[in-house]
């Protein structure tokens, strides 16, 4: 599917900065998110977790529990099927354990109650006997031979045989010849990394409100970035059919991915189908930390060689993540990533999964991508300083483009990276001298972008305004960009444009808001519905002034003839199209489904200006700044938006966030007192630079932009702290503590 | 536990409402009252989302029990606007997309109209300081600041 070959268009409404059609809705507190819907009498469920690290169930008893007066269902693993599928079938056991407690936190029971004090009495009164089971939650000791076995059996035919039972995935990537590679470089440096386990941090907690009644038809209100995986999971969970389940996004409060897979909702059908009566839950925020979403955690082997000019002449890094106590395979997709930002001629990636009694890793923005990016990313800052080369320019030296093959195999079409460094290196930040005790850091990221499953219906209304339908909860301002896309093709002004998100019996099956996915596949079918209205617009205007369908073509919201030849008649708006539809034919609507491809890679640059202060530890972010390719910019305050939101996300990776266990396995920050995210004082202005280089496979060209930003972030601020103790730094976070036990081991 | 009676007045109008005696007040407001614009994103006081005023001052209503509203003039985001007129404030923030997916809004709307009650010309580390109890993830706080201080300045040129 190429861009479309009318050259270079000239958008009227693209590009423009117009209010989001829920923006009232949400400065006034009338949006519902997952928690503000209520149901008459409906209940309160509550969920009760181990809290142990790895045990196994020997019984459980409920008895009591059901007791109290109040409490209306009780629920265990034991009322749940293990669907045949191995992802829904993990799932199923994440949402409620069977045999075995997995992690701190894994739920084991749960009820629910006509008042929240009855509930939490009934979550005390319920008596689990565990048998406490030995545990692991480093991913280098998870991966040793006599590590504790976390889950049997689980390793997939891609691990050689010997490795430890807790070794579950292995994969490799790369091409040419590395030992030549190095033997061609000045100079080789190989490091070692860790980075933690971070979480989205969505600032709403899960929540969902179920009913199911006698006959078996559900319906479910839940705050997640995609009713369709909901439905699906489930449906497969509850062994019931997909038609039977209706479920609705709400307005959702942030996701990040950790929103794409369902941890409360089977549980809130199960106890609705228990009771008979609707039943709410809502998570805590430590339920949130210790049952939810973290990344994976990782430790990362990276070795590059570079030429005295600054040519890279071999990369190879060895990644080995954790995704928790279930099998999952983000690590190809950092094993991916890694080098994607060079033209290597020899370069291999090794990546493995290990399990570890830890929560299920979700997705977060680009998964598995920062972490390998910033070893690599590293490793290039510390050869830049070895050899004394700008970082900068090595990068534009080295950058990957179009012709390139990449590290993981396909070979970039039109691609943004050296555009991005060019502007980067030209920007007045990076030209701006630095003041004695500042340092600056650099780093490139990356990110394939998903397209996908998608469908959607743009209906004509009879007063000329246009309605679309579409199934991806808005997670940042999409329904503006789908209803720009809508208004531009269409040539009508967005304000007669209304984009709605459908649940799902109202509309066919669409992928989770993920990938930065939405503004790339759901406009692509936005446009290509409207495209559809406009065919079946036409045609009742030929029928009308009796000519050929392809007489007429459609010009600036209105049917006109196509040319001389066509015959006279004054062109037909489609208001006037649409009053008179009724008698043309009947309503008038575009469709469009598609399992979209195409969605273009998307590149960034970042640069970071700080300081440390060398007695505390502490750093302080001074000056910031993104630049990254939009493809095309649809609305640019989103476009920026997700460039400082993900910025902003990879400095407190990069700083502060990260998940601490203690020696019994229990998580010891599950609050936002100890887990803690960047707030306002801690940081800067984010300037943004946002690139056009168009993406040939979306009609205006369009690339995802959700996810690179939080890519670069990690390295960009550890080369800068690096350079300003001149101490290179293998770990993150770099919380104050540990960049104070760098700085004082340097100093011997 | 009995159920305990109390009288109040919510973005001006009077309020009875019952509550448990363990009740917080943002459950009272939400659960009670339906006034769900303040939300729970903590239940600790440490992200702002349920940030209300009582009688002026700001409070995290999470922190506080409804009991402890007795006689007290609250606000909360609901009262922000009048009618369909929207605040400063408000506008402001859909002029410069100081949101994303909007569930910090309520709190930060209402700690930033507490701020700008008190100090009509902040600094931007002022109202970054006075923000660091409201946690958004979605931002980088970049333009809800931008915001705040562009309503700020229409509100002095009023």
């Amino acid at each position: 599917m190429a861009l479309d070959s009318h050259g270079k268009r000239e958008f009227k409404q693209i590009g423009t900065r117009v209010a989001r059609p829920d923006g009232i809705d949400k400065v006034t507190g009338r949006a519902l998110y997952g928690a503000d819907m209520s149901a008459p009498g409906m209940l309160v469920g509550r969920i009760l977790r181990s809290p142990h690290a790895h045990a196994r169930i020997l019984r459980i008893d409920t008895s009591e529990a059901e007791a109290i007066p109040g409490v209306k269902a009780v629920v265990t693993g034991a009322d749940f099927s293990i669907p045949d599928d191995a992802a829904l079938a993990d799932i199923s056991v994440n949402v409620m354990a069977r045999t075995k407690a997995l992690y701190d936190g894994h739920a084991v029971a749960a009820v629910a109650a006509t008042s929240a004090q009855a509930a939490k009495a009934a979550l005390k009164a319920i008596k689990v006997e565990y048998e406490v089971l030995p545990h692991v939650t480093d991913v280098d000791a998870a991966m040793a031979p006599d590590a504790p076995v976390v889950q049997k059996g689980r390793s997939l035919e891609s691990v050689p045989a010997g490795m430890g039972a807790n070794v579950t995935h292995h994969c490799e990537f790369g091409h040419g010849d590395l030992e030549a590679g190095f033997a061609r470089a000045d100079k080789i440096v190989e490091r070692s990394f860790k980075t933690a386990a971070t979480h989205q941090g969505y600032i709403e907690p899960h929540a969902c409100l179920a009913t199911m009644n006698g006959d078996g038809r559900a319906d479910l209100w839940c705050c997640t970035q995609g009713q369709y995986m909901v439905r699906t999971v489930c449906a497969g969970v509850l062994g019931i059919e997909a038609s039977q389940l209706r479920v609705t996004a709400s307005e959702i409060g942030g996701g990040f991915g950790g929103k794409t897979t369902v941890f409360i909702e089977p549980v809130a059908l199960m106890l609705a189908k228990k009771s008979g009566k609707p039943v709410k839950i809502v998570m805590t925020r430590d339920e949130v930390f210790k049952a939810t979403g973290p990344t994976v955690s990782t430790s990362i082997d990276v070795k590059i060689g570079m030429t005295k000019a600054g040519r890279i002449t071999a990369g190879a890094a060895t990644l080995r993540y954790s995704g928790g106590a279930f099998p999952n395979t983000t690590v190809d997709m950092g094993a991916q990533a890694a080098f994607a930002a060079y033209d290597l001629d020899a370069v291999r990636t090794v990546g493995w999964n290990i399990l570890t009694n830890r929560p299920k890793e979700s997705a977060y923005r680009a998964p598995g991508a920062p972490q390998a990016i910033y070893a690599v990313e590293s490793v290039v800052d510390e050869l830049c300083l070895a050899l004394n080369l700008d970082p900068l320019d090595v990068r534009i030296l080295n950058a990957a483009r179009k012709g390139t093959k990449s590290s993981y195999g396909p070979t970039f079409d039109d691609i943004g990276l050296l555009a991005t460094l060019e502007a980067a290196k030209a920007h007045p930040h990076y030209n701006t001298p630095l003041k004695p005790g500042q340092s600056r850091g650099v780093s490139c990221g990356f990110w394939f972008n998903f397209g996908g499953n998608t469908c959607v219906s743009l209906n004509i209304n009879t007063d000329g305004t246009v309605g679309v339908t579409e199934g991806n909860p808005d997670i940042g301002g999409s329904r503006a960009s789908i209803s720009l896309m809508a208004a531009e093709e269409l040539g009508v002004p967005y304000d007669k444009v209304r984009t709605i998100i459908a649940d799902t019996a109202s509309l066919g099956y669409n992928d989770v808001t993920d990938g930065s996915r939405v503004t790339f596949a759901v406009g692509l079918a936005t446009i290509k519905a409207a495209r559809d209205a406009i065919k079946k617009m036409c045609g009742r205007v030929a029928k009308i002034w009796g000519i050929d369908e392809d007489a007429v073509e459609w010009r600036d919201g209105a049917a006109h003839p196509a040319g001389p030849n066509a015959g006279k008649f004054p062109p037909m708006t489609l208001e006037e199209i649409a009053a008179i539809s009724f008698e043309t034919g009947g309503p008038i609507a575009g469709h469009y489904e598609v399992n979209a491809d195409g969605a273009g890679v998307s590149f960034g640059v970042h640069l970071c200006d700080l300081e440390v202060d060398k007695e505390t530890g502490q750093t302080t972010i001074l000056r910031y700044t993104v630049f990254q390719d939009a493809g095309k910019a649809v609305h640019p305050d989103y476009v920026e938006g997700q460039m400082q939101g993900g910025a902003v996300q990879g400095i407190g990776w990069a700083l502060n966030e990260e998940y601490i266990y203690g020696a019994d396995g229990r998580l010891l920050n599950a609050g936002f007192l100890d887990y803690r995210i960047p707030v306002a004082s801690d940081l800067p202005k984010i300037d943004t630079q946002i690139l056009e280089i168009p993406n040939p496979g979306h009609p205006y060209g369009v690339r995802g932009v959700g996810e690179t930003g939080i890519v670069p972030p990690l390295a960009a601020v550890s080369n800068a702290v690096s350079r300003a103790i001149d101490v290179r730094m293998h770990e993150l976070p770099m919380s104050p503590p540990r960049v104070l036990k760098a700085i004082k081991a340097a100093r011997g | 536990m009995s159920a305990i009676t109390v009288s109040t007045t919510v973005n001006g109008d009077a309020v009875d409402f019952i509550c448990q005696p363990d009740e917080s007040l943002l459950d009272a407001l939400r659960g009670r009252l339906g006034l769900t614009g303040a939300k729970e994103g903590c239940g600790t006081g440490d992200c702002g989302a349920c940030s209300v005023t009582v009688n002026g001052r700001l409070v995290c209503s999470c922190l506080m029990l409804a009991a402890e509203a007795e006689g007290a003039e609250i606000g909360t985001v609901e009262g922000i606007a009048k009618g369909n007129a929207l605040h400063p404030l408000q506008q402001s923030f859909l002029d410069h997309a100081g949101l994303q997916c909007g569930v910090c809004t309520p709190g930060i709307l209402v700690a930033a109209k507490a701020l700008l009650d008190r100090n009509p010309d902040p600094t931007d580390e002022e109202v970054r300081y006075w923000l660091a109890g409201n946690l958004c993830r979605c931002t980088g706080y970049d333009k809800i600041i931008r915001a705040v201080q562009s309503a700020a300045a229409q509100m002095r040129s009023a």
